[in-house]
């Protein structure tokens, strides 16, 4: 039996490049978000955007959280997040492109970084969908036939009612009188938490082997 | 010799490593003839299971050719065929002589990290982690099977690889998931996570006598199995599971579930499995609970939740009083293999059940890591890879 066509060649290490990739995607996250959220006047100065700095502190949070998100076990939401996130701040940056801008030229050249962040980002984002996400019309193969018996399964219910649970995993312990199924309907006719004999029971712990 | 080591997060790696030897009279060689990739290995390759070093060796599920024995081991001789139990016994202590042989006293050699852990120390594991001893795993061409006198089952040689693999681990999981139920033929047994192990557990409620047994999963190609079983099947996608579950039994909620899923759920529309992922991911929880969750509020008043799943540290959000109040009764732990083996072989041998129905995929040792990825992301219609080095 081998059903295996995802595979093709097999692969020296289960984490592939775009999952490295996506990693370093992460750290560098984690990174610039921390610098966002602890020096954002450093950034409003260079980029003349003085008086801004709440909205860069929140850029910050959200480059931390999508980092978060990217080392999680999954990723790929949070890369598709990044991508959202450079589409902001460039939208964000391209405010900055005004004439009376004496730092014009260091935004623009923030636009950049972030433009080949954002090719990265995306680049990052569709290898990690095709690699870990499962596909929505995906071929599913049809295991109807894979019983594991060698009868039709309602058939086999109770086939193993040779089997009798152990006392220590019977869920009545403490509760009354061990019954067998066959001896179930006298349960209704008989006082709750009595034996026979009108006795408590008496706790079984004892493990039968 | 070739072997799937641990490297990180996400990262198994086919390396060489060196062959093992024997260490102690009592041990054993084996060389591995089947192995498989279990559910509860994506924990440690998702890292939530701490204690891994690089280089360990994976793998608990494994059988081969015994070809080496240490000279107290009188039980084996080079050339029996077994499978190896992922549970490390000793068979002598208080533990062991109880049946409670997934907590046995003595093989962990690591007892001081698992006593840090847990409280008191647990059996040794092969292949799962260093809070469980650090013994290499069986996804390898050679394994050393430590207390292999204990640690063993025969099979026959009528019997193929893919009929008794599973006695090591998913077989006896789903069954002492269900013997912890004591099922009754009144009984319904909601089962949670149609991987490998809710795969057994249909199969065993079902050759128990279990009157009705629900499988709730998301994945279509899983459903259709566990139907082939005998499970009523519930989509969480596409169907409220407590709404079903209430509708199948009069309103009163089954008397059993079972937690086949762990600690890694996948409950992508509730609003707890958001807040799960969120705090998972920042470290202020180890394990997203949802299924335990779930389980609680819909089990009857005095039932039983059994709890297969690999749980690894803490869980937040445990409604408490519903489970005080129902009285509800908890079943859990690793499995005693041991103590079920010589049954399940007795029934696979007089053809009651062939474990092989749940193999997918059979790869060779060098497609592991790759085949790792794979049954992670639930691609390709994986659900049980077995892997031959």
């Amino acid at each position: 039996m081998n059903y295996l066509e995802h595979a093709s060649t097999p692969r020296q290490s289960s984490l592939a490049p775009s999952d490295k990739l996506a990693r370093g995607l992460g750290f560098y996250s984690l990174g610039l978000g921390l610098v966002e959220l602890l020096a954002p006047r450093a950034m409003t100065r260079a980029l003349g955007m003085e008086g801004s700095e709440n909205l860069v502190r929140a850029y910050g949070a959200r480059e931390i959280a999508s980092g978060i998100g990217v080392l999680s076990d999954n990723p790929v939401p949070a890369l598709w997040s990044r991508v959202a996130g450079d589409a902001l701040d460039l939208a964000t940056l391209a405010t900055a492109l005004s004439d009376d801008n004496p730092k014009k030229g260091n935004v623009k050249i923030a636009m950049a970084v972030v433009l080949a962040t954002a090719l990265v980002d995306v680049m990052a984002a569709k290898s990690s969908t095709a690699l870990h996400v499962r596909p929505r019309r995906m071929p599913i193969v049809d295991y109807s036939d894979r019983t594991g018996f060698p009868k039709p399964a309602e058939a086999m219910r109770g086939a193993a009612k040779d089997f009798e649970t152990p006392p220590d995993m019977r869920a009545d312990i403490g509760t009354g009188q061990r019954l067998e199924p066959m001896q179930r309907d006298l349960v209704s006719r008989t006082p709750a938490n009595t034996d026979p004999v009108g006795q408590p029971p008496a706790m079984n712990n004892q493990v039968g082997l | 010799m070739k072997a799937l080591c641990w490297h990180g997060k996400n990262d198994i790696r086919y390396d060489t490593v060196p062959d093992p030897k024997i260490e102690h009279p009592r041990d054993a060689i084996v060389k591995t003839t089947s192995c498989a990739i279990c559910g509860s290995d994506l924990h440690l390759y998702d890292h939530f299971i701490p204690g891994m070093e690089h280089g360990d060796i994976m793998g608990h599920e494994f059988m081969g050719e015994v070809v080496e024995v240490g000279s107290e081991n009188k039980k084996l001789k080079v050339g029996d065929r077994i499978v190896v139990p992922f549970t490390i016994i000793c068979g002598e202590c208080d533990q062991c002589k109880r049946g409670n042989f997934s907590v046995c006293e003595r093989t962990n050699r690591r007892k001081d990290l698992g006593d840090k852990a847990f409280g008191h120390a647990t059996a040794g594991l092969f292949g799962y982690s260093h809070l469980t001893g650090g013994y290499a795993g069986g996804q390898a061409e050679y394994v050393r099977v430590p207390f292999a006198d204990a640690t063993h089952v025969k099979v026959p040689s009528t019997l193929t690889d893919e009929q008794v693999l599973f006695l090591g681990d998913i077989f006896p999981t789903g069954w002492q998931a269900a013997v912890q139920c004591d099922i009754q033929p009144t009984d319904t047994v909601a089962i949670w996570g149609a991987g490998p192990v809710g795969q057994f557990c249909v199969r065993s409620a079902v050759l128990l006598g279990a009157k009705q047994v629900v499988m709730i999963d998301n994945v279509p190609e899983r459903l259709l199995m566990a139907e082939a079983g005998g499970a009523i099947t519930i989509n969480f996608d596409n169907e409220s599971v407590i709404e079903r579950l209430n509708e199948l039994t009069q309103g009163k909620g089954p008397e059993k579930c079972i937690d086949a899923v762990g600690l890694e759920s996948h409950a992508t529309r509730s609003i707890d499995a958001v807040y799960d992922r969120v705090k998972q991911a920042t470290m202020m929880e180890s394990d997203r609970p949802h299924v335990l969750r779930e389980m609680i509020y819909v089990c009857r008043p005095a039932g039983v939740l059994s709890i297969p799943g690999v749980y690894g540290g803490l869980v937040d959000k445990i409604p408490m009083g519903a489970l005080m109040n129902k009285a509800l009764t908890v079943r859990t732990g690793q499995t005693h293999v041991n103590r079920w083996t010589d049954d399940l072989l007795r029934r696979i041998e007089e053809g009651q059940i062939d474990p092989s129905f749940v193999i997918t995929h059979t790869v060779g040792l060098d497609q592991g890591p790759e085949m790792y990825q794979t049954f992670r992301d639930k691609l390709d219609n994986c659900i049980k890879v077995v892997l031959k080095p």
